[in-house]
């Protein structure tokens, strides 16, 4: 099996960058390390077909190995189109999450961090205000002046070290 | 020319995807799409039941799209595994669609984004579909990123803060373990020139031990971060619980298991062998029990059955490592048995925080006295899961751990006291929630949920609107009159509830047709000679030609 090396090389760049990116804690990086990644694979998958030959349609004076194999090309347009459409909708999330809350970074799991924090409770270096994950939680509630101080899923849910 | 039941499987793909297209043009009148969705599930489970008993005990089946031979055309393969795996996944998708239009209907979301909830279902359910069928590596890949793009959606239907969250990182790590699958796929191809499962399940064997190794590892961790196995599991805790409950549901019972049926089929079919059994003894213990150790911290109940749903999936990577007919035959019952349950768990915490106000178990009590259906329906799935005779979970466990006992090593008996082990801690993280939700008074409550002290007008325990608390300080404040729980919803996890006791019921014929898949994963031969065998192939036209 012959291997293009401008390819390979081109690929490996891809993969490097792609990973590189990947690891970045803002989300329009980590986009485009994602798309590196994917169209490093597709170069990957066309490496898997051989060398390149004839376009493959059927002639009878060309001998079967002289053909392209055109498998991987045919996997790689579909892959094409799935990253297209995952590339798509996480821009769509991505700019979401910038107008909801001018955020471009990878967010931590508040709950997470509640529970790890759990064994070393401490009242006054904890007093921050835990997150209740109702699907309830964003709808608008009704802006009281008295209701500011003690909205309840605001309010310490944390319970004493009871438990 | 007889018909043969099982070539009617693609079907299974083709009309949840005509059902997506319709309810995509019907996306202003919803009564009408709810009716399609609905209707198009019941076309496929009906399907499917046929397929399921047509294949009931007899070898692979394999269906040749476009009348192309094997190893170049793309092929479905039917088995008992597939076939039942088919029609679980198609019953726990119609009672989670009863129950999110029952939803729907009840908070009168008929404009909006969850017009596109029943089209983005149907896909899921399509994707979930050919995942199962697949025949070669790359129509798995297909079936997967079908079932993941849809998930996307339906993960961050509403686009609020939470969502977007969890979802980036929920998209982030799926396009990552896809990618991971697709560059194992280009290596497989690279390496034998050939995607077709049975065609590699010859050829792999053929390649140098130390190529078979690092192409059966890279399959190993693209399903195992799909199937959240525990190094790979991180993912799944944040990013499930902050969906609707419905789609946690749908997604709890079904996601991970595509990624276990992979595992299955890599294991049986790919390579058959016992080469990484060990690592996947270990992977099972490990994910067994940090899962449940996770699931014990958490106070809020949808991440807690997160939690519980990774340990669990530690219970059938076990049955898999093994690798007997025993234990594999133990394995298709678990998997059967866990998506029904572990759904109807999620169905249920669903409706706990409508008519509770909360899924936080400090801000929830005395649900058994405002509604006893509801505790009963907790209580039912939660015994089951947590492997208490007679239900399905013990008898699956028990078989899990007969195979385990059997296999005899050092290893196995480990993972044997791992899981009764991992079986009591589920058991007390699903009393601990039984306890303080449905037992304790509601004033005994840390930070009970004004709703919960509201006085329950009399006869109208069930099927009773916020209107009818009179209250304006819980979460439904500012909402308007939200009917709790209607009648569909709480139909569509009875139902499921009824289906996992069904599993009980029925579990002598269920464990024959499981002995009966189990059979043929030990024996690769039987789907080999199924996709290849010239006998079974299409014609080629040139042929019948005059």
């Amino acid at each position: 099996m012959t291997v293009n090396l401008t390819l390979l090389v081109v690929m490996g760049v891809l993969y490097a960058v792609g990973v590189y990116l990947l690891l970045e804690r803002s989300l329009t990086r980590v986009l485009l390390g994602l798309m590196l990644l994917t169209n490093g694979t597709n170069l990957l998958i066309l490496h898997a077909g051989g060398a390149a030959g004839f376009a493959p349609l059927y002639e009878e004076s060309i001998a079967a190995q002289d053909y392209s194999d055109p498998l991987p090309q045919a996997l790689i347009l579909t892959a094409i189109v799935i990253s297209l459409a995952v590339t798509a909708f996480l821009l769509g999330m991505i700019y979401r999450s910038w107008v909801l809350g001018r955020r471009d970074e990878i967010q931590d799991d508040v709950e997470d961090r509640r529970v790890a924090r759990q064994s070393s409770y401490d009242v006054e270096s904890d007093a921050d205000v835990p997150a209740d994950t109702s699907e309830f939680d964003d709808a608008p509630r009704p802006r009281d002046p008295d209701e500011s101080v003690e909205t309840p899923g605001v309010r310490g849910i944390r319970g004493e070290e009871s438990r | 020319m007889t018909v043969n039941l099982a070539q009617l499987a693609p079907l299974a793909v083709i009309i949840p995807f005509l059902g997506a297209a319709l309810s995509l043009l019907l996306l202003r009148r919803n009564a009408l799409q709810r009716t399609v969705a609905i209707g198009s599930l019941v076309l496929t489970l009906a399907i499917e039941a046929l397929v399921l008993v047509s294949t009931w005990d007899i070898g692979p089946q394999a269906v040749h799209l476009g009348g192309w031979a094997a190893p170049w055309g793309i092929v479905m393969v039917v088995d008992q595994l597939s076939s039942l795996m088919l029609v679980v996944s198609t019953v726990v998708s119609l009672a989670v669609l009863v129950y999110a239009s029952g939803q729907g209907v009840a908070d009168g979301d008929e404009e909006g984004p969850i017009s596109i909830f029943h089209p983005s279902f149907l896909i899921l359910v399509a994707g979930v579909s050919n995942a199962f069928l697949a025949g070669d590596l790359f129509n798995l890949y297909v079936g997967f990123e079908i079932l993941l793009t849809a998930s996307y959606v339906l993960m961050t239907m509403g686009g609020t803060v939470q969502r977007i969250r969890t979802g980036v990182t929920y998209v982030v790590v799926s396009v990552i373990s896809s990618v991971l699958f697709l560059i194992t796929i280009a290596m497989i191809y690279a390496a034998t020139g050939t995607i077709n499962m049975a065609d590699l399940s010859v050829k792999l064997e053929g390649l140098p031990v130390g190529t078979q190794m690092q192409l059966h590892l890279m399959l190993l961790i693209a399903f195992g971060i799909k199937a959240a196995v525990f190094p790979l599991s991180f993912w799944l805790p944040d990013s499930y619980p902050t969906a609707s409950a419905p789609v946690t549901a749908v997604f709890a019972g079904l996601l991970t298991k595509v990624g276990v049926y992979s595992i299955i089929r890599t294991e049986t079919v790919l390579f058959p062998g016992d080469r990484l059994d060990d690592l996947l003894m270990w992977v099972a213990l490990l994910t067994m029990v940090v899962g449940i150790l996770g699931a014990l911290a958490q106070i809020d109940i949808k991440r807690m059955l997160s939690f519980t749903l990774i340990s669990h999936i530690g219970y059938m990577i076990f049955g898999v490592a093994v690798g007997t007919q025993e234990s594999l035959s133990a394995t298709v019952y678990y998997v059967a048995h866990h998506i029904v349950i572990q759904t109807s768990l999620f169905l249920v915490a669903g409706l706990i925080e409508r008519r509770g106000g909360s899924t936080n178990v400090d801000r929830l009590a005395g649900m058994a006295r405002i509604s006893p259906l509801l505790a009963l329906l907790y209580l039912v799935p939660a015994l089951n899961l947590g492997g208490i005779p007679p239900f399905s979970g013990f008898l699956g466990k028990t078989g899990l751990l007969q195979a385990g006992v059997e296999r005899g090593d050092g290893l196995a008996y480990a993972l044997v006291a791992g899981s009764v082990a991992v079986s009591l801690l589920t058991l007390l993280a699903l009393m601990r929630v039984w306890n303080r939700v449905f037992l304790r008074a509601p004033e005994d409550a840390e930070y009970p949920d004004p709703i919960l002290l509201a006085p329950v007008p009399a006869g109208s325990r069930f099927l009773l609107s916020s209107g009818g608390v009179d209250d304006q300080a819980g979460q439904f404040a500012g909402k308007g009159d939200v009917r709790l729980m209607s009648p569909s919803m709480l139909g569509g996890a009875s139902a499921l509830v009824a289906v996992g006791v069904a599993l009980t019921v029925f579990a002598g014929p269920l464990f024959q047709l499981a002995d009966n898949a189990a059979e043929n994963l030990v024996r690769p031969e039987r789907y080999v000679e199924a996709v290849l065998d010239p006998a079974s192939a299409p014609r080629p036209v040139v042929e019948e030609a005059p």
